[in-house]
């Protein structure tokens, strides 16, 4: 099955009632980024010309416990990957206990093909800082930190003057909008390290350390940073509040799904016609983001792809239909994770690919466990080998062998990571593993992959 | 810090504590550094960006910044140093005024960034990490940075170079070699590594339109708000910058990946992105063939 436009819409289960529903203007949902294509779209002015900073004035309207209440009843799931009730986690803020409670947003986006929060944040800061401050009221903190990797510059500036504009506005600092609420707003840059991307280690990180998880519990909840009650989310999760405040959350709930409620962004990325960021409803499918952006490139076919970046197993083209919702995609046997949906066509070479990857946690692993520190090193020898046509056919058990010993077991999530692309691609893909080995080596040719190869071709036709 | 008997002491003493900054150069940075401790509850956060703020002094993070953060937060030169090796983003060597960073995760890697890497270690003669003599360009393969959309993505001093190609890298890097003003597909043109620096300190960009420079959303973040409001998605743009030529990218023979040749064929020596992971392999131990557990069951 090719995925080109022309017959896209052939043979498909129908997730709509009234049939293969194909129209963007239906299908997708932009709210974060609603206005991202007006001139200067990052300005406090543009966004208050959006009812930018309404849902505030909604949230303090209510009290903190009431606004904790809502938000959980708005049913908002966590958008760094494991998809934790949003509320909830506010909710566990133990509150009259003397400390002060702090509110860290995690803008370290590093998964590999996640690329939702850094454009967010380019277009949109206003959001994310409108969303912190009603999140500090509800949970009383008067201090609240964005972690930003340090690795993008230019969503940096624009923090930096989203900040100073929401600071000269009155929308942070001393007795917000009058209604008595203080808070700080620190922007922090890390310094490079995907792990930070984890809580814990990004706890310990802006506390000065090297980003290392933390044992649990106890929980950033009763002790995060500085050993008080902390809360931690990502940046999408936050910056969705104040539209469910502002349009209220039955709006909310009428996108998604009842356990998936709402609007997301889905990141497409790969041999696709039209890589970007596509927001929708929870529970699209790949096919319907694939059938109206114009499928996969000319000529090409899907392989495989992430449903949420290179932590959660692949999927294959018999999962285009599997709903990109929390339950959809755990059912199938992955995870919606970040919503990074990238995309390999059959030129591609999956033992490179998770080669690569696994690379990357080695590269990444703290070192402070022994599964992830020296299972990821060994994977990484022995997948070098196979791509080289050095391995022997023992050599994928060995592997699954590893990956089994670092699931689980390692001391974060991150582990679990790194042996997720293992698994899958030894479930879906083990003939072009032994291909490598019987073959000696890779009979793939990495430039027909390329995002030029096919003018090469049209060149010299 | 082992022992250097090349400097003179060599009788396995300890290497004696780095020299510290000159006065004027330490009044001035603790004034900066007295302003990020004063942002955080605990004096502690402060050291990430205050290992940028020395390394925007000197362009890596040298002992003598190292013993600076260490004096102004009461840490021991073990701890800071425990944490500057930690994060990726800390030079630990003099380098150049651009970081070229040309990212290698399997997106970017897959869509053309293996080949722009070669490419341009060929072309700057160059290895990973390496700068070449002039001093300009410092060359780096680095992990996914959050643009896939926009792959194969350039970073030059953590600025956004969007779908690169091996013909428009060479030009940027030419360019840069050649001190011409240099603007990224999202980001402000470009300033030096150490001015970078200075700004992940948390000092912002004071430079008259720096927080504007490239617009808003770049055309990748809009396909999908293009095609909700019925508009047609844009044309992918191939050549992102200003001053382009168009010639069709990868259309000569020595565009495609040079030393890369052909069937894929590498050797874990030779690895595109062997990162500071170990190399050694079976490869080392040719009696072992199958790798590090031989014994069991073979």
């Amino acid at each position: 099955m090719t995925l080109a436009a022309e017959d896209g819409g052939t043979a498909r289960p129908h997730t709509f009632e009234d049939g293969a529903e194909t129209s963007p203007e239906k299908l997708l949902a932009p709210v974060l980024s609603a206005f991202w294509d007006e001139d200067e779209s990052w300005t406090l002015d543009v966004y208050r010309r959006h009812e930018g900073y309404e849902g505030l004035r909604k949230a303090l309207a209510m009290s903190p416990d009431d606004l904790i209440a809502y938000v959980k009843e708005s049913g908002l799931r966590g958008r760094g990957g494991a998809g934790f009730p949003t509320g909830m986690k506010w909710q566990f803020i133990p509150q009259g206990d003397g400390k002060p409670h702090y509110l860290v947003v995690n803008a370290d986006e590093s998964e590999p093909g996640t690329c939702k929060d850094i454009p967010l944040l380019f277009a949109n800061p206003h959001s994310l800082i409108e969303g912190i401050v009603i999140a500090c009221y509800a949970i009383r903190s008067s201090h609240a930190f964005i972690y930003l990797r340090g690795e993008v510059v230019p969503v940096l500036r624009r923090l930096h003057e989203a900040v100073r504009e929401a600071y000269a506005a009155g929308y942070l600092g001393k007795d917000i909008l009058g209604s008595g609420l203080d808070l700080e707003l620190t922007v922090h840059a890390g310094a490079g390290a995907y792990i930070c991307g984890e809580e814990t280690a990004l706890l310990d990180s802006l506390e000065g350390r090297r980003g290392q998880p933390r044992l649990r519990p106890p929980f950033p909840a009763v002790a995060g940073l500085y050993a008080c009650p902390t809360v931690v989310n990502n940046v999408e999760s936050i910056a969705s509040v104040p539209a469910i405040l502002k349009n209220g959350k039955n709006w909310f709930r009428s996108m998604g799904s009842e356990k998936s409620p709402g609007f997301t962004l889905y990141s497409l990325s790969g041999h696709v016609t039209s890589p970007g960021q596509y927001e929708a409803p929870l529970g699209i499918t790949l096919r319907q983001l694939l059938d109206m952006s114009g499928g996969m490139r000319p000529g090409h076919r899907l392989k495989f792809w992430t449903p949420g970046g290179s932590s959660t197993p692949m999927f294959t083209e018999e999962h285009l239909d599997v709903p990109l919702d929390y339950e959809g995609v755990g059912a199938a046997g992955s995870m919606l994770g970040t919503k990074a949906l990238q995309c390999f066509d059959e030129t591609t070479c999956v033992v490179r690919a998770v080669t690569r990857w696994t690379e990357f946690y080695a590269h990444e692993s703290c070192g402070k466990c022994t599964p992830c520190r020296e299972g990821t090193y060994w994977l990484v020898q022995l997948l070098r080998d196979i791509e080289a046509g050095k391995g022997v056919m023992s050599d994928l058990d060995k592997l699954n062998d590893i990956a089994d010993n670092i699931n689980g077991k390692a001391f974060c999530a991150l582990g679990d990571g790194a042996a997720s692309p293992i698994f899958s691609s030894l479930k879906y893909f083990r003939a072009e593993y032994e291909e490598h080995i019987t073959g000696r080596g890779c009979p793939f040719d990495p430039a027909r992959s390329t995002a030029w190869a096919d003018q090469h071709t049209e060149v010299h036709a | 810090m082992t022992t250097t008997p090349s400097k003179g002491v060599g009788l396995g003493m300890p290497e004696l504590p780095a020299p510290p900054y000159p006065d004027d150069v330490h009044a001035r940075l603790e004034r900066d550094a007295r302003e990020i401790i004063a942002r955080y509850p605990d004096s502690r956060s402060a050291l990430l960006p205050m290992l940028h703020l020395v390394q925007s002094e000197e362009g890596y993070v040298t002992r003598t910044g190292m013993r600076f953060c260490a004096e102004l937060l009461g840490l021991t030169t073990a701890e800071v140093t425990a944490v500057a090796t930690f994060y990726s983003m800390y030079r630990r060597r003099p380098s150049g005024d651009y970081q070229v960073g040309v990212c290698t995760n399997t997106l970017c890697a897959v869509m053309g960034g293996d080949a722009i890497y070669s490419a341009l270690q060929e072309h700057l003669g160059v290895g990973n990490g390496e700068t070449t003599d002039d001093g300009k360009v410092t060359l780096e393969h680095i992990e996914c940075n959050a643009a896939c959309d926009f792959a194969p993505v350039v970073m030059v001093n953590w600025e956004f170079f969007d779908n690169q190609t091996v013909e428009s890298a060479k030009r940027l890097v030419d360019e840069l070699r050649e001190g011409a003003e240099v603007s990224p597909t999202r980001g402000a043109p470009l300033c030096t590594f150490k001015e970078t620096a200075r700004i992940l300190a948390g000092f912002p960009d004071e430079r008259e339109g720096a927080v504007s420079a490239s617009g808003g959303a770049g055309h990748a973040s809009l396909t999908g708000l293009r095609l909700a409001k019925g508009e047609t998605a844009a044309p992918r743009v191939v050549h992102p910058r200003e001053g382009a030529t168009h010639e069709t990218p990868g259309d000569r023979p020595s565009d495609r990946a040079p030393g890369n040749a052909a069937p894929h064929d590498p050797s874990p020596g030779e690895h595109l992105s062997s990162h500071d992971a170990p190399e050694a392999t079976s490869a080392s131990d040719p009696a072992h063939p199958s790798g590090p557990v031989a014994e069991e069951g073979e």
